[in-house]
């Protein structure tokens, strides 16, 4: 079974090009081969999640080079389950796009969909710092692609805000890095996490600083408070699947701080102790609070889903800032119902464009669709906003619970619950204008021609925010297996000994000489 | 020999962070480039400095160089000169497209927000 660790990075690595060199001209194949990839990931990616699901740590060296040495990836409970989400979601992103024909509105959406994926299953699994860089330039230079496609003036202006914001990242990744390496000598995780507890006390500068970098890295990739500005206007702009595909790449940042500081950077260890507490949860609070003023004051659909996001990532910031394991168990289920809400939303926004001139949240006449849309907007709604009965309010409850007893308790209570008023009171707003408000509206002026022009959209578009919505719906009905699986991850990530030993004492080439290194 | 290096990532740090303020695609994307070159330099320092030493094992030798530090550079050449190539051509397809080279969309902001409008 080992071998199949490595099967979600190489099948859309595979498959992506032969889609560009076989299929260039044949949407039909090309749609046969992305809907056939994203099921086989699917399978494997539940099969590997199965496999973790007792707490198995499954490790595949490649080239067979031992792990201080090779590059490895690893396979736990926390990383199988951020595949098969990513799968999932891929799932019904791509039957939107085909639904919505978005994929033909440009050229070589399948083959830079495939190669995102690769990247973000890659950056899910791998055990090494420096692999995990590269596999972030992997997925952000697939999305740079997705980003823009389909072009249009405003989409690549963003594009290109996009782009420098995140080249900037990539620059800062690598400071840390090198940072890294010059202060501790490797960059293998779980290496990495003996090498820093033997630091001596009195020389703990460099690796405080590349500490703090790397925070700041993938800060700026989960789009944490002081380094949101890229966020809203790339995600309004980028063409709806590929916006919702994106929910989860917010998500590859909260990974990877949970994986970092977890592991190498602990809660525990005296170099970076008061890091979290310090910085992260107040930006954590402050990009919750920001997101959701941001839902009641934006004046288009697309931004106000935007800033909903930037809000659900602050939340699952505050989550993972505290540090407990009841907090990250908290800050996963949330990571899982933020990734299906937010894209839910992103596909919506697109439904309702369809029919309309523009998305500013003014009321106008009724469009065909608009009833079922507006079900499907009232149901995300309530999820990204944490009313009961959906999963959101699951979340938000267990996150409240775990902060419960926190010396910050006031703060985070205060904040979610105000932000959490504010954030319903911009959705119904939203919600209210959009769809009560255009019965009143009267019928424009050629009405038989608007109608004609804009045909409902297509069934299977409702088909994949369904499935979505749907998905939602069983997070909050198997909440309580779901919860518990979570505590599993979290045990898990703070007992990194198994995963440490895994790493590090499973035998390969070079394996020996470790003493005389 | 270190204070060379290190003024040199230094200057080279410095004056990309100023070029990236300017907020032009041009002057942004030549700032970029000066800190991928900063940041490549500092990588190979991270392996330590050191003159002419070999990096693979061989009998008779004491002092190594770090063989690592040389990959890693490679690879982040590799990658940035592919990202300033892509980023090159989405800008000039803004510019183009626009006939505005600026980065922050303060200034297309009236025609974005209220255009739409009407």
């Amino acid at each position: 079974m080992t071998h199949w660790i490595i099967a979600p990075v190489v099948l859309p690595a595979l498959l992506a090009p032969f889609i560009v060199l076989a299929a260039r001209y044949h949407i039909g194949i090309q749609r046969v081969f992305s809907i056939a990839g994203v099921l086989a990931l699917i399978f494997v990616a539940a099969g590997l999640a199965w496999q973790a699901s007792d707490g198995t740590i499954t490790l595949y060296q490649l080239g067979d080079w031992a792990a201080p040495f090779g590059i490895v990836l690893v396979a736990d409970r926390l990383s199988t389950l951020m595949v098969l989400l990513t799968a999932v979601l891929a799932l019904f992103v791509l039957l939107y796009a085909i639904g919505s024909e978005w994929d033909n509105r440009g050229r070589h959406f399948h083959a830079l969909f495939q190669f995102q994926l690769m990247g973000i299953m890659g950056a899910f699994l791998t055990g090494d710092l420096f692999n995990l860089f590269v596999f972030f330039e992997v997925l952000l230079i697939a999305s740079y692609g997705l980003m823009i496609h389909s072009g249009g003036n405003a989409r690549l202006r963003a594009g290109v805000q996009y782009v420098l914001f995140n080249l900037l990242g990539s620059t800062l990744f690598l400071f840390a890095l090198g940072a890294i390496y010059a202060e501790a000598g490797t960059l293998n995780m779980a290496d990495l996490a003996q090498r820093v507890r033997l630091i001596d006390g009195a020389e703990t500068v460099g690796i405080r600083l590349a500490a703090v970098l790397l925070l700041l890295v993938f800060a700026i990739k989960a789009a944490v408070l002081p380094l949101h500005f890229w966020l809203p206007s790339s995600y309004a702009e980028a063409p709806a699947p590929v916006a919702a595909l994106f929910a989860i790449m917010t998500k590859v940042g909260a990974y990877a701080i949970i994986r970092v500081y977890t592991m190498i950077f602990s809660p525990d260890l005296d170099v970076t102790a008061g890091l979290h507490t310090t910085w992260l949860m107040p930006a954590a609070l402050a990009s919750l609070a920001i997101g959701m003023i941001g839902v009641l004051a934006a004046r288009h659909l697309d931004r106000l889903v935007a800033f909903a996001v930037i809000g659900s990532m602050g939340m699952v910031m505050v989550a993972i800032s505290l540090f407990t394991p009841t907090s990250i168990t908290a800050a996963l289920y949330y990571t899982v119902h933020s990734t299906l809400a937010a894209a839910a939303l992103f596909l919506i926004v697109d439904l309702v464009r369809t029919g309309r001139a523009d998305l500013n949240l003014i009321a106008q006449p009724v469009v065909p669709g608009a009833a079922l849309t507006s079900a499907l907007f009232f149901l995300a709604a309530i999820a990204m906003a944490g009313l009961p009965p959906l999963s959101g309010f699951v979340g938000k409850l267990l996150v409240l619970d775990a902060a419960f007893s926190t010396s910050a308790a006031a703060w985070i209570w205060a904040v979610v619950l105000s932000s959490s008023l504010i954030c319903v009171v911009g959705f119904s707003r939203a919600g209210s204008t959009l769809f009560w408000k255009a019965k009143s509206m009267p019928v424009a002026d050629e009405p038989a021609e608007t109608t004609a022009a804009t045909p409902a959209p297509a069934t299977l578009s409702y088909v994949a925010v369904g499935g979505l919505l749907t998905l939602l719906v069983a997070h909050t009905v198997f909440a309580g297996p779901a919860t518990a699986y979570m505590a599993d991850i979290s045990d898990q990530l703070f007992n990194p000994e198994p995963y440490i030993e895994t790493v590090l004492d499973t035998p390969g080439k070079l394996s020996t000489p470790k003493e005389g290194y | 020999m270190e204070l060379l290096v290190a003024s040199a990532i230094g200057i080279l740090t410095a004056g990309g962070i100023y070029l990236m303020l300017r907020l032009r695609t041009f002057p942004v994307i030549l700032g970029i480039s000066l800190l991928t070159y900063a940041v490549n330099v500092f990588l190979f320092a991270s392996g330590r400095l050191s003159i002419g030493a070999p990096p693979i094992l061989r009998d008779g030798i004491e002092v190594y160089a770090d063989p690592l530090p040389q990959a890693l550079v490679l690879t982040a050449i590799v990658i940035s000169f592919g990202m300033t190539a892509v980023v090159v051509m989405i800008a000039l397809g803004a510019y183009l497209g626009s006939d505005d080279d600026h980065v922050d969309d303060a200034i297309n902001k009236p025609s974005t927000g209220t255009g739409d409008a009407t």
